[in-house]
């Protein structure tokens, strides 16, 4: 059966249930699946000994009649989820030989659940990029291209292993983290489902630390049900994560029936980009009309300070990233690097770390440093603190007028190819994340749903944005904008 | 802000990077973009608005001061570049 790795997590739950398949064959079609493509990167450690074993402990699960929803699912686990006994680099070189002693507490919750492991995907070193081409093992590559042209693109970043994987059936599903737009934007680029959830939803213990205050983990599906299935999994109060939050967690494919009749979507015109292209626009506007067939309420709104977010995430993240990142100084793990004689402890950090963090890495810790220097902290840290708190406003009025969801671009271009902006100002690299990055400001659940193709054939995303801790609702927006936009193209396979 | 190659430089110590004498002045000019696109923050009026300390408003959990975990020096330890006896080995700091 070639088709067990096409499966999507709900398909391939009821199957293993009613005994039509077996965990066991479906991790064996993953892992042949993903011997064959080399080619994308997406996978950067294997684990088919850990997947088999996890597999048959599954299959025993399930003939036992104790079989969770993710219970034999073979997944792939982004490379930033601390997972015993395997590598966990954040895809740097400073964290080569690493292999942790303990568990994430997401894919501890997963393993518990009975998921299965196939291996550790691909990423931006730490998160940093939205191209997967910070990547000490080197780019991952959409399975999607334009048209007949070869040319390699970006699967997008900073999750762009587990995009990229998901895309071409190389896993039922995979995790994401999303500090900036690592999960949307990503996912939109590769034709597939990611959300990231309010902040404080997913514990972010194990999970290698970018921006503490903005990073979130999340599902990459096949679809919206199978988003909801995976979040469901990830998600939790957990004691060490000071920032989990103690709430429920709502059976949130239970709340997909995709009714929207009566829900109010906001349009924010302050996400009308100068430049953006046309066919953006139009798929934009595609989605108006299809939450409003659906029945929904459209309502034109403004989110005033959007222009500032980019800004202010580029002192805020690097700011928590410089704090964060102090951490790798060559003593407790990973790289350290070869001293000569005479050479002291300084030398060793600051030699350690100059050859252990890329270029991009080490820009963003290096402007972290900077910002959050004596004589500069109120100018630059405090100022952008203070931008965060309006534009978090800007959502807040929206919501108390009435609107249940704000329906955006996901990103502002297709995927590009790679290389094409290794010229580029960083600055245009980070304009990828202009419809992302409020929401992580803002600390709200973010959706990016496939909608369409451009005239290239590259796969286009929606972004819906929900109240906090309403990603049940989110999710039945979401289910209502697949259902009608009828997204079901796929790569054509020429890895 | 135009940021200068001592600058530069002085970041770089701060944040214990070694960046060579020849590529600070691409450094800095790099600084310098960055720190150009980040002070369109400046056009922002934020008077009387305070700084986000919490995305999410929320009362930080208590909980009993006491030891849950320990005794696994062996598992601390075991992915040092540099471990002896029992301890993180690192070059002399002390003279």
């Amino acid at each position: 059966m070639s088709d067990l790795t096409k499966m999507k997590v709900a398909e391939a739950r009821d199957a293993l249930r009613a005994g039509d398949v077996t965990s066991v064959e479906l991790t064996e079609a993953c892992l042949g699946a993903i011997e064959g493509a080399g080619a994308l990167n997406a996978y950067v450690h294997k684990t088919p000994e850990i997947a088999i074993e996890q597999a048959k402990a599954a299959d025993d699960r399930i003939k036992a009649g104790d079989a969770p929803a993710m219970c034999g699912i073979p997944m792939g686990i982004k490379d930033l989820f601390c997972t015993r006994g395997v590598a966990s680099q954040a895809a740097s070189r400073i964290l080569e030989g690493f292999k942790p002693e303990y568990e994430s507490t997401v894919t501890t919750q997963l393993f518990d659940a009975g998921a299965v492991m196939l291996g550790k995907l691909n990423m931006d070193e730490f998160a940093m990029g939205s191209s997967n081409e910070t990547s000490c093992y080197g780019n991952a590559v959409n399975p999607w291209r334009r048209g007949n042209d070869d040319s390699q693109l970006t699967p997008g970043g900073s999750s762009g292993g587990s995009a990229a994987a998901v895309a071409a059936d190389l896993c039922l599903a995979a995790t994401g983290t999303d500090t900036g737009g690592s999960i949307r934007q990503p996912a939109a680029f590769t034709g597939i489902t990611g959300i990231k959830p309010t902040y404080g939803r997913c514990s972010r213990w194990g999970i290698v630390a970018f921006a503490s205050s903005l990073d979130q983990a999340g599902p990459m599906t096949k679809d919206v049900r199978d988003a909801a299935i995976l979040l469901q999994a990830m998600c939790g109060h957990d004691p060490k994560d000071s920032t989990s939050a103690d709430l429920p967690v709502p059976d949130f494919e239970a709340m997909l029936t995709g009714d929207i009749k009566g829900k109010t979507i906001g349009i924010p015109r302050e996400y009308h980009m100068e430049g953006m292209p046309e066919e953006i626009e139009a798929l934009w506007a595609r989605g108006r009309e299809m939450l409003a067939d659906a029945g929904a309420k459209i309502v034109d709104i403004s989110l005033p300070h959007t222009k500032y977010a980019l800004p202010a995430y580029y002192v805020i993240a690097p700011a928590e990233a410089s704090s964060n990142l102090a951490r790798y100084d060559g003593v407790r793990y990973g790289h350290r690097a070869t001293l000569a004689a005479g050479e002291g402890i300084n030398d060793m950090y600051e030699k350690t770390r100059a050859e252990g963090f890329g270029p991009e890495v080490q820009r963003r810790v290096m402007v972290g440093t900077y910002v959050l220097s004596a004589g500069f902290y109120d100018a630059y840290y405090n100022r952008a603190r203070k931008v965060r708190t309006l534009i978090k406003k800007d959502f807040e009025d929206v919501f108390a007028q009435g609107v249940d969801a704000i329906l955006t671009p996901a990103t502002p271009s297709a995927a590009f190819g790679l290389g094409e902006m290794q010229d580029a100002d960083p600055v245009q690299m980070y304009l990828n994340d202009v419809f992302t990055v409020t929401v992580n400001l803002a600390g709200l659940p973010g959706v990016s749903v496939p909608a369409g193709l451009d005239k290239q054939g590259l796969p286009l995303g929606l972004q819906l944005i929900g109240r906090p801790w309403e990603e049940g609702d989110l999710l039945n927006t979401a289910y209502a904008l697949e259902r009608a936009a009828g997204f079901v193209e796929k790569p054509a396979k020429w890895w | 802000m135009s940021i200068d190659t001592d600058t530069a430089a002085r970041v770089a110590k701060l944040a214990r990077i070694r960046v060579e004498d020849d590529q600070l002045p691409a450094l800095a000019q790099e600084f310098s973009n960055i720190l150009e696109f980040i002070e369109q923050l400046n056009e922002v009026d934020v008077d009387g608005v305070e700084p986000m300390v919490s995305v999410t408003p929320m009362r930080l959990k208590r909980r009993q001061d006491g030891v849950t975990d320990g005794n696994q020096q062996d598992k601390v330890l075991s992915n040092a570049p540099d471990a002896r006896e029992g301890f993180f080995a690192v070059p002399k700091v002390v003279e």
